[in-house]
């Protein structure tokens, strides 16, 4: 099925099942203990052995030699594959860092050996005992250091977001030289790790020439032939599963050594391996996301209105790699004639920088929108109204592009009447509380809308129920629910009636979870299937399919009704479809947007940030299911928290890795940090993007909440800190004296 | 995690006998620290001999007024003794404020006086440390140091001690009670206990091969007004950027121990002469000396103003 109209009434406007807060259906399986992830998958291959991957312990130059005698000889070994062992292996297509084989060493923590073994302690011990000796090199490992060499680069994410590598619109230094009030700061953000709970995890067995892997993963088409690609075998070899996934947050969107090694162990071994990356490893094997340095630069008349606007960002990666596409929501966000972005990348021998939660505009809010707070000050505007002022129904760009949708003044307005935002001072530094200064902080949150081609297959049962099978993964955010409450719904059965089936290659290929496209993306594919399995139902019935409503389990038309069940027959009867895209995308600009309101108290001694208060305002479509929505939304919230006051990869310049690589070092938000939560969905549909109506959520939610932290804190203290994370001792030296 | 044999003890003497039998044997109390380092290899014990069952999980009152806290006392059951929160609020605060409910139903308290340094260097085999291996060099000097320390270190080592207990232990004058496996039993103030770095930053307290701790006692009561301030970088489960331990009494004089800025807990008693004039006097001369790195500058700042907010707090 093809969308290339704007989407009129259809089944799924009834909302008796979509729309609705129901449980996650998963959730009794998560809750137990009894949903199995990748490492515990212990049933799918006979005779599992124990994998363990050892990282180079350098970053940059080349194994010289490894000495693995004692790990062959350790007890319990039943192999070890070293990177000497063979070529360079290719790489997937979503791949920037080499995953395994040949002598360089491009980053910390590349894979250089796999030991499979009995059990998993032989394994990691006798992982222990390989000797490597290395010839080290000098490595790029600091971002400013590196940006005279930077060059100017485009970027493509490949799961939807990118940016031109300089975009340019009227004359932005002409209109910034005449404008009255004006604004030149540059703003940084630190790497950040995924750190989500499950660890990138493989379980692999090979019969002859064909490879299982059991893992987890967010994009199953891609991990497959990702693996094929970088291990020369053919895709149809391959078959991937990852039904359930203990988070991703971009981290497991693209194919990892540890699939690569669980394969190589396994083939090595003879038999089945499981294996699961340590924590130091996710730090430093994998992805994160990229330390970026970004010029900002606005300029307004007396009235608020911007006239010039450019946003310039800086990041790194590894050769072939990309930049962080930080300047994308600026050439959407606000009006203003003048436009000017662009994207530097210098190279750098860090671990491989890509994708994570909301890429590019999460780091890209997080400085434009504190950029838009000092404005806002500089023109003795209320943030609110200015951002008010310069919003935008077109694309700035291109204004014969208008937004499908688009309700950001909504968003403001009803926020700050809800959060009390007239009780914030308009002078930092006023409300104090004990030892507390107290602010109220805003930002507005932007991302994109994407939508990506989704397919499925819906089977009609006799006893009227149906089954969904999708390679579509759920991440934790509900895809399983969703894609039920769709099939439900479409063919007028109760949630308790569909099965899904999610996360292997061997079902339809869907958009994956990824850039916030999943949700209606992929229930975008389950309304297709089952717009088929409708036709086909009504043609067995003899139902003309355009009356034949399908309701309480019955299908019916005038006077006649037919239990559903009654089409399927013994053999059951299937339809698969897919839903693909035409050039509303091009005609329309689709995105989400939000207001984000935080309330801090900042120690008046020590410095220390505690978030008190947050409410984020959406308006992203219809709201598929406003319970796992609303999960989505707070918590990303709370990862924006993090972003904005303590996470940061620490760079050792010298020797070129990320040094606090564990779950004590890198610091994500405890319950303690995150205080009352509060997440208002605006009313909306959106013809444009789907017959769901729907738009993502899952990334909207962090987008902006960094700088809604930040200007809260400036407001609560008077101090700009432009330097993320916002860590006490940035505030120290300023805060006022103490008694 | 390196193959090793495990036994029980029978009694305390037993426990120490045992360990000086066997070089390279450590004792496993909670095991929350040593088990994660075995995992590592940063610990590579040939014998464990567990000390959980030899009846040290006692808190008792001492003739003198005190209270004597067996050495396998869970830090989460010291933390709600009631003549703790009531006679020695800086400790239980402390407690309180260390690592996470689970870990502290698990953790005892020798094993926290034990407990080893969170410096990422010594947590990454693939880094020189002089610490984890002795001679090899500190990967930490010139490197990531924003948590390391800024006060009593030496060209072979900046570490930190991250014990919360200890601090205020440190500030209440307690003492560790041991046997050698000669039976003997000695009392080592805490002040002796855990050491400087120097030249042997793998050599981290006063105790000797096999030397097991049965208990620490506490000195009677000290009255006044009891503060544990923990600074974080998130509000709960981390180790401190700095923290204070004070007792101050009515007139202002009081003890004051710092955590988070030096490898043992820093106290400098000659400097509390000074509280009475403030805080900013009173750190000066505790800090007297402090050779910070660019990266942990700030925790000379920090620890005067958490100072400075502890005795407003406690004038009330
Ligand atoms: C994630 C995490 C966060 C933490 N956060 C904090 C924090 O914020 N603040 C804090 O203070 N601590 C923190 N800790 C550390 C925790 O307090 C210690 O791990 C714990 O106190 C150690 O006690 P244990 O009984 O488990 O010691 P073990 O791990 O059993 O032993 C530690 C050491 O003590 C030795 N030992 C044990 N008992 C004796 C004895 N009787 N005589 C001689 N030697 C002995 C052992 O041989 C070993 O070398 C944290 C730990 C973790 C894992
Ligand atoms: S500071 Fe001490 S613990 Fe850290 S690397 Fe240096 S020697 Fe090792």
């Amino acid at each position: 099925m093809k969308f290339d109209t704007p989407a009129t009434s259809n089944p799924i406007d009834q909302l008796r099942v979509v729309g609705q807060p129901v449980d996650r259906i998963d959730g009794p399986l998560k809750t137990t203990g009894t949903a199995p992830y990748a490492y515990e998958r212990h049933d799918v291959a006979r005779d599992q052995a124990y994998g363990y991957v050892l990282g180079a312990g350098i970053g940059k130059g080349r194994v010289a030699a490894m000495d693995t005698a004692a790990a062959k000889a350790a007890p319990g070994v039943i192999a070890v594959v070293t990177t000497l062992d063979m070529p360079r292996l290719g790489k997937g297509e979503m791949n920037t860092a080499f995953l395994f084989g040949g002598a360089e060493i491009q980053h910390y923590h590349q894979a250089i050996a796999v030991v499979v073994a009995e059990s998993f302690e032989q394994a990691r011990d006798a992982a222990a005992m390989i000797r490597t000796r290395y010839v080290r090199e000098p490595g790029r490992f600091d971002l400013a250091a590196e940006a005279p060499k930077a060059q100017l680069a485009s970027a493509d994410s490949g799961e939807g977001s990118g940016a031109p590598q300089e975009d340019r619109t009227g004359d932005f230094e002409g209109a910034f030289a005449q404008a009255a009030v004006t604004l030149d700061e540059t703003y940084s953000t630190p790497d950040e790790s995924h750190a989500m709970m499950e660890p990138h995890a493989t379980i692999a067995a090979w019969e002859g020439e064909k490879l299982t892997v059991w893992t987890s993963s967010q994009m199953i088409a891609w991990g497959r032939r990702d693996l094929a690609k970088t291990l020369g075998i053919p895709a149809e070899n391959v078959r991937f599963d990852s039904p359930y996934i203990g988070g991703g947050f971009g981290g497991k969107l693209f194919l990892r050594a540890d699939a690569v090694l669980a394969a190589l162990g396994a083939k090595a071994a003879g038999r089945s391996v499981k294996l699961a990356l340590t924590r130091p490893l996710i730090a430093n094997n994998t992805t994160h996301r990229p330390a970026t340095i970004q010029r900002i630069r606005i300029g307004a008349g007396r009235d608020g209105r911007i006239t010039a606007i450019a946003h310039e960002s800086l990041s790194g990666d590894l050769p072939e790699g990309q930049p962080e596409t930080a300047v994308s929501q600026t050439r959407l966000l606000y009006a203003g004639a003048n436009r000017l972005t662009a994207l530097r990348l210098a190279v750098l021998d860090l671990p491989e920088g890509n994708s994570m939660r909301a890429p590019g505009e999460a780091p890209g809010l997080m400085a434009l929108e504190m950029a838009m707070d000092e404005m806002a000050e500089r023109l003795g505007m209320d943030p609110i109204d200015f951002r008010i002022v310069n919003d935008t129904q077109v694309d700035p760009e291109h204004a014969e592009r208008p937004f499908s949708q688009r309700q950001l003044v909504q968003c403001l307005r009803i926020g700050a009447e809800r959060f009390g935002w007239n009780r914030r001072s308009a002078t930092p530094g006023q409300r104090r509380e004990g030892q507390w200064l107290v602010g109220l902080g805003m930002a507005a949150g932007f991302r994109n809308n994407l939508v990506m081609k989704s397919g499925a297959r819906v089977r009609l049962h006799g006893n009227g129920a149906v089954t969904v099978e999708t390679d579509m993964t759920d991440i934790g955010t509900g895809s399983y629910t969703i894609i039920a409450q769709t099939a439900a719904e479409m063919m007028g059965l109760p949630l308790e009636k569909v099965t899904v089936r999610l996360g292997d290659s061997d079902f339809p290929v869907s958009s994956g979870s990824g850039g916030q496209f999943g949700g209606n993306s992929s229930t975008a594919g389950v309304y297709a299937a089952c717009v088929k399995l409708r036709e086909a139902v009504a043609r067995r019935l003899g139902f003309n399919s355009a009356e034949a409503r399908f309701e309480g389990g019955q299908v019916r038309a005038g006077n006649r009704s037919v239990p559903l069940g009654q089409a399927a027959g013994e053999a059951g009867l299937t339809a698969e479809d897919q839903m693909e895209y035409g050039d509303l995308a091009e005609r329309y600009q689709q995105s989400t947007f939000a207001g984000h309101f935080v309330e801090v108290a900042v120690h008046a001694a020590t410095g220390e940030t505690r978030v008190r208060r947050m409410l984020a305002v959406c308006a992203a479509g219809r709201i598929l299911n406003p319970k796992s929505a609303r999960s989505q939304v707070i918590g990303a919230m709370t990862m924006g928290v993090g972003a904005a006051l303590m996470e940061e990869l620490a760079v050792d310049k010298r020797h070129g890795f990320f040094v606090n690589h564990d779950l004590a070092g890198y610091e994500v938000p405890v319950h303690a940090d995150i205080p009352h939560q509060e997440v208002i969905f605006l009313d909306e549909t959106d013809p444009i993007s789907s017959p769901m109506k729907a738009k993502g959520v899952g990334e909207l939610g962090i987008c902006g909440v960094g700088a809604a932290v930040a200007n809260a804190v400036y407001n609560a203290t008077g101090l700009r800190v432009r330097d993320y994370p916002i860590t006490l001792d940035k505030l120290l030296d300023r805060l006022p004296e103490l008694a | 995690m390196r193959p090793f044999t495990y036994e029980r003890a029978a009694s305390p003497a037993d426990a120490a006998r045992a360990a000086s039998r066997q070089p390279g044997a450590r004792f496993i109390a909670g095991g929350t620290n040593l088990l994660d380092l075995m995992k590592l290899q940063i610990e590579t014990p040939a014998h464990l001999i567990d000390v959980n069952r030899l009846g040290l999980d006692r808190i008792e009152p001492t003739p003198e007024g005190g209270l004597r806290i067996g050495a396998l006392v869970r830090n989460t059951d010291l933390a709600a003794d009631a003549r703790v929160r009531h006679d020695y609020g800086v400790l239980a605060r402390a407690l309180l404020a260390g690592a996470s409910g689970q870990l502290r139903n698990k953790a005892t308290t020798a094993g926290n006086l034990l407990q080893r340094t969170r410096c990422p260097y010594f947590y990454d085999t693939a880094q020189p440390c002089n610490k984890r291996q002795p001679g090899s060099g500190c990967a930490a000097i010139g490197g990531v140091t924003r948590q390391l320390a800024v006060i009593g270190a030496s060209e072979a080592c900046i570490a930190t001690h991250p014990s919360d207990m200890a601090v205020a232990m440190r500030a209440l004058d307690a003492v560790v009670e041991t046997v050698r496996a000669d039976g003997a039993t000695r009392r080592i103030p805490i002040a002796e206990f855990h050491r400087l770095p120097g030249e042997t930053p793998h050599v981290e307290t006063a105790l000797e091969a096999g030397e097991l701790i049965t208990a620490v006692t506490l000195p009677p009561p000290l009255g006044g007004h009891h503060a544990y301030r923990k600074v974080r970088d998130r509000a709960s489960y981390a180790f401190a950027l700095v923290s204070v331990a004070a007792v101050v009494q009515r007139d202002g004089s009081g003890r004051v121990a710092l955590g988070g800025v030096a490898h043992r807990p820093w106290r400098v008693e000659a400097a509390e002469a000074e509280l009475p004039r403030g805080a900013k006097r009173a750190m000066a001369a505790i800090l007297d000396g402090a050779r910070p790195t660019h990266e942990n500058a700030f925790k000379l700042t920090l620890a005067e103003r958490t100072l400075a907010s502890v005795l407003a707090e406690a004038r009330g």
